[in-house]
């Protein structure tokens, strides 16, 4: 396992994307970036906020031309402060976190990397990966409306991309798991994360069709290094375990959904 | 036991202290405190357990473990050689369940003392329930005393009404020392949803919001009792630590700040010696309790 290690970062871009969301380029102060896998995460701290202390933890989204990409959703005082950084801004990481999502096994079926909201982050880093070792994949990505729809020209350069939006301004008109792409027997692989709902409705699909699946989950965490014991998620082989050390990526087998 | 620094760790914080190992050289601190241990494995309480409150946070862990027998044989081995005091954090539903985990421990060469933790405000038995009351800390004591020959130090709860009085009642049962404090029993609620963050309603508070409390109730204690006080509470930093052995501790314990930076710790061990230094302080012992009025 790659080496754990605390980190300065500058911030070099911030791209407001939304009123909800925003997405930082970050480069290394000083040091190297370690190598980090699609699916795993940093815990970032969050500099100069009144009412936070803890670190934020945030997917890896992409690493492209030594900068790495971080997308965060306004979800409370801390994350609200991380995209409104200003540019220079020096910040902290602890990385590389978590397990990161596992090689699909087949590379000529279908691995379907499926999306909603901010969840879509570790996926286009994910889908880099795999698109470069040869594996066959295509994206399917969900939000309310197209313009939530998050990076989507990105995910455009790596593979095909389907899309379901709930008002149907752009794809499939309808939750995710209504989308036609699932109704393919090409799929032997699936790689998931985003809201919670959605996640479980993408596993009984998987589940019924006896598609390998992976989740990756966000539970509430503080330490990011299984020494708190805050973030569990109850395993059907193991019993409550850290999300952030034996995850966030699960294979749904594990889990008692 | 004898401490190269005061720095240790709180238990539940720091893990076994191997998770830590990538950040920091452990040997360097004064000891480090394994999460609280029981006779039996525990699962702990249902998610969610953690929310962050205003310069704090809520816990209610639950005191998940695999039982002792799973430390000795799979972890002791793994950090026993250490150059540091490892000191396990030992808890029970029953004065009988405390006297079974000492029995064990005090065969372990590599452990020098044991944290009795008689107040854990996340479990429905046991924990906190001796810790709140003279002779309810007073009857583990005295019977883990029985089965334990090395150091024994004792956790003590703040949500009672006279800690020093507690701090007294195990003194007198032959505790050689006292850490506090544990957490504050806390709430909140998420007013949106009109729900408790945690699963169980009620947590345990730490982090800087309640350090200005820990340092008023170590300094009560250590003027109450003889054996040395372990202060900890909400110690974010060295300057944190040495308010705390000012106010009395012999040694300190970090905990809710492991969470933010993994190598505070022996930042705050650099902190003290050079604290010290500026101030002309060639001992740390002539610093304990050293407040002026």
């Amino acid at each position: 396992m790659m080496k754990k290690c605390l980190l300065d970062f500058r911030v070099v871009e911030n791209v407001r994307i939304n009123s909800n969301y925003g997405l930082l380029k970050l480069c290394v102060v000083y040091g190297t970036m370690p190598q980090l896998d699609g699916g795993q995460f940093v815990e970032i701290e969050v500099p100069d906020s009144k009412s936070t202390f803890l670190r934020r933890p945030i997917s890896v989204c992409n690493v492209d031309g030594g900068l790495l990409w971080l997308l965060i959703r306004n979800a409370g005082e801390g994350t609200r402060h991380l995209i409104n950084l200003p540019v220079n801004s020096v910040v902290n990481l602890m990385l590389p976190l978590g397990n990161g999502y596992s090689r699909p096994t087949d590379k000529e079926r279908l691995t379907l990397l499926v999306g909603g909201g901010v969840g879509v982050a570790p996926l286009l880093y994910f889908g880099k990966f795999l698109r470069a070792e040869g594996f066959n994949i295509a994206f399917l990505l969900a939000a309310k409306t197209k313009n939530d729809l998050l990076l989507l020209d990105e995910f455009r350069k790596v593979a095909k991309v389907y899309v379901s939006t709930d008002d149907g301004s752009m794809g499939e008109k309808g939750l995710i798991t209504k989308n036609s792409i699932l109704e393919s027997s090409e799929i032997s692989h699936i790689s998931c994360c985003g809201p919670l709902p959605m996640m479980k409705g993408v596993a009984a699909i998987a589940r019924d069709r006896g598609i390998t699946c992976e989740v990756s989950l966000e539970n509430v965490m503080a330490c990011g290094l299984g020494a708190c014991l805050c973030c569990v998620e109850d395993t059907a082989d193991k019993g409550n375990v850290c999300v952030c050390k034996d995850g966030p990526v699960f294979n749904i087998n594990r889990l008692k959904w | 036991m004898c401490l190269k620094n005061p720095v240790m760790t709180a238990s539940g914080t720091f893990g076994y202290g191997s998770e830590f190992a990538d950040f920091i050289d452990l040997n360097r601190l004064g000891g480090f405190i394994i999460k609280g241990t029981t006779l039996n494995h525990r699962e702990g309480n249902p998610y969610p357990r953690m929310v962050e409150t205003p310069s704090g946070m809520l816990n209610a862990v639950g005191l998940q473990n695999k039982g002792i027998d799973y430390f000795i044989e799979h972890i002791y081995p793994e950090i026993k050689d250490y150059d540091t005091n490892i000191v396990v954090n030992v808890s029970g539903a029953s004065v009988d369940d405390y006297v079974k985990v000492c029995e064990k421990l005090n065969d372990l060469e590599r452990i020098p003392a044991i944290e009795l933790n008689i107040s854990c405000p996340n479990v429905k038995q046991g924990g906190m329930a001796f810790g709140t009351t003279c002779s309810g800390a007073a009857s583990v004591v005295k019977a883990c005393r029985k089965a334990y020959n090395k150091t024994m130090i004792v956790k003590l709860s703040p949500n009672v009404t006279s800690i020093a009085d507690i701090a007294l009642a195990v003194e007198a049962e032959g505790a050689d020392s006292v850490s506090l404090t544990n957490t504050f029993l806390g709430m909140a609620i998420n007013t949106e949803t009109r729900k408790p963050y945690l699963s169980t309603i009620t947590g345990g508070l730490s982090g800087a919001c309640i350090r200005p409390i820990a340092v008023r109730m170590v300094w009560q204690v250590a003027n109450a009792v003889k054996i040395p006080v372990i202060g900890l509470g909400g110690i974010m930093n060295g300057r944190d630590a040495i308010e705390f052995i000012l106010a009395g501790a012999t040694a300190v314990q970090l905990g809710t700040a492991n969470f933010i930076d993994p190598s505070i710790t022996v930042k705050v061990v650099d902190y003290i010696a050079d604290y010290m230094k500026r101030h002309g302080i060639n001992d740390v012992n002539d610093l304990i309790g050293a407040m002026e009025r």
